[in-house]
């Protein structure tokens, strides 16, 4: 490895979660390689979104290192990972609601730009600075997700499909090296489909790794680069999508076995 | 963009500033500066507790503890040790920064409403040392002979030059509260409010600013109690019962929980209430309390600071 850059952005060895009797993800070891896109699905309550909140802090894993750029992260609390460089997305929408859309992204910033209590209170030129640097970083987002003619608006009143663009812009406003998009098509029409769908081919675009979990197949098998699949918490395929798609393992997992 | 006009703080500040000088020449109303000291002491404490409730969305029912060890370090240290009063005011700051913080820290890293119940404890404890504490406290019947205060040999010896002293603190503290709100700051505290997993994963240390602004809402309310300490030059341990923590609840409530504005409003009209109109109560005037307190959660959810906003409505239609 030249420079200290690893080739894998994310690492998971040996990820074990268990909740009391419940194991929700056992023994699980994958790669997600610097730049590309890697979707993980599953059957529901396969452990996805548990494998998210994992990887992003929301708890501690029962065992099991998680490796981000090469140092072990899997104590950490959120807000340290996502100073790190890990974003994420909610499968439910998890906007700040009483605030404009603005507001959202520019809270997004925080991990990069922030003030002191103090400087805050005292209102010093570089906390004025800061702010309105924060600002144009927010409204530069906006445009590039299409909601900057909103920006005014509460988060609470857009339709859903933009509540999840925002939320992806929110997301990427913390300047991530890697994004984790938490089912970013759920709930959207085909035409907001296609949009969130080209949005994420955008954002890989700009260097940035996306791990994705989504069930609308049409998505998954577009834009990804490789495919993890789950089931009970476990690994039961890895690979391009084309590999996915005539896994015997897969298609048992989703329709049940053939009789 | 969160933005609280400057116009309302410098027509506020300007109504401060001539209050005195018209209530002198009005019979009727001519002790109300006196009152007008307790508001503004009291407000003190309620532009912090509005932060840590509106914004934060925690609830301290111990504020009335703060409050208490700010006018006991106060009064203690100047009476017995000779003291200088605003080292006195410092020293009263800083003990219950660490006191707050050691009281909040444990409940502040779970979520849900912990705080309350963990500062109604402290609450009462603290109650409780100031009542048997005899040798420090004088007990239930307080201490007496606080001394006044004095700048640079001029003395705050008038009600009204008192008035201006605390006054001239509120403003400074409100309009760095309202700098906080309309900051990067202030933004992280209402996105704890919405949702502290989605803050989290922003990068915002959830605990650490809950605890952040609690410990701040704390010194206010220990500063509160040294200047009305040094106000009456006499405190017991009534003044800091549980009850005084829950007027304080109600002051914010009826002013408005998720405006600022609301502290001063709602905390302007408790006091005038309690130490002047109600009088006539006499114990009964608790049901008052509790009337208001109904009246504005069936009624006014946004408090008194939401009114302008009805209104408003009102006349778009």
């Amino acid at each position: 490895m030249s420079a200290g850059i690893e080739e894998n952005v994310l690492e998971l060895q040996g990820v074990v979660m268990t909740f009391g009797g419940l194991m929700a993800l056992s023994n699980l070891n994958f790669k997600v390689r610097r730049g590309m896109i890697k979707a993980i699905i599953g059957p529901n309550g396969a452990g996805k979104t548990t494998l998210f909140n994992v990887i992003t802090g929301s708890f501690p894993p029962t065992q099991g290192t998680v490796t981000f750029n090469g140092r072990p992260i899997q104590h950490l609390k959120a807000h340290k990972i996502a100073d790190r460089g890990i974003s994420r997305t909610f499968q439910t929408v998890e906007l700040f609601g009483n605030m404009t859309v603005l507001e959202n992204v520019m809270l997004g910033c925080y991990t990069r730009i922030r003030t002191s209590f103090m400087a805050s209170g005292f209102v010093l030129s570089q906390a004025r600075r800061k702010e309105k640097q924060i600002r144009e970083n927010a409204l530069k987002i906006l445009k590039f997700i299409g909601l900057a003619h909103k920006f005014k608006d509460l988060a609470d009143s857009l339709p859903l499909g933009e509540q999840k663009l925002l939320e992806i812009g929110r997301a990427l406003a913390s300047e991530p090296e890697l994004i984790c998009l938490d089912e970013p098509a759920a709930g959207l029409n085909e035409t907001e489909t296609h949009v969130a769908s080209s949005l994420i081919k955008a954002i890989n675009a700009k260097g940035i790794t996306v791990l994705l979990v989504e069930h609308d197949m049409k998505v998954v098998m577009n834009i990804s680069d490789e495919i993890l699949v789950l089931n009970y918490g476990r690994k039961i395929a890895e690979g391009p999508p084309e590999d996915i798609r005539n896994s015997p393992r897969v298609i048992e997992a989703y329709l049940g076995a053939e009789a | 963009m969160l933005r609280i006009a400057k116009l309302p703080i410098a027509v506020f500040a300007l109504f401060i500033l001539v209050f005195p000088w018209t209530a002198r020449r009005i019979p009727a109303i001519e002790h109300y500066p006196d009152i007008m000291v307790f508001a503004g002491i009291y407000c003190l404490i309620t532009i912090g507790l509005s932060l840590l409730m509106g914004y934060a969305g925690q609830i301290s029912i111990g504020h009335a503890a703060f409050f208490g060890i700010g006018a006991y370090i106060s009064g203690i240290l100047t009476t017995n040790y000779g003291m200088n009063p605003w080292a006195c005011m410092l020293i009263g700051m800083a003990v219950t920064a660490v006191v707050a913080a050691l009281v909040g820290t444990p409940s502040l890293k779970l979520k849900g409403h912990y705080l309350a119940m963990a500062t109604l404890a402290f609450g009462i404890i603290i109650f409780i040392i100031f009542n048997e504490e005899t040798q420090w406290t004088g007990g239930p019947d307080g201490m007496s002979g606080i001394p006044g205060l004095s700048l640079f040999g001029f003395e705050f010896d008038s009600v009204e030059r008192y008035y201006y002293l605390v006054w001239g603190v509120v403003i400074a503290a409100f309009i760095f509260t309202v700098n906080v709100i309309q900051s990067g700051t202030g933004r992280a505290l209402r996105a704890i409010h919405a949702s502290e997993s989605a803050a989290g994963a922003m990068g915002v240390d959830v605990a650490r600013f809950k605890i952040l602004v609690f410990v701040y809402s704390a010194v206010l309310a220990s500063l509160a109690g040294s200047f009305y300490a040094h106000y009456l030059n006499f405190i017991n341990p009534a003044t800091f019962d549980l009850f005084f923590s829950i007027k304080l609840l109600i002051m914010i409530a009826l002013g408005g929980m998720h405006n600022i504005w609301g502290a001063i409003v709602g905390t302007g009209l408790i006091t005038f209430l309690s130490n002047e109109w109600l009088q006539y109560f006499e114990e009964f005037e608790v049901i008052v309390y509790g009337a208001i307190l109904l009246f504005v959660t069936v009624i006014l959810p946004e408090g008194l600071a939401g009114v302008p906003g009805i209104v408003k409505g009102w006349f778009r239609r």
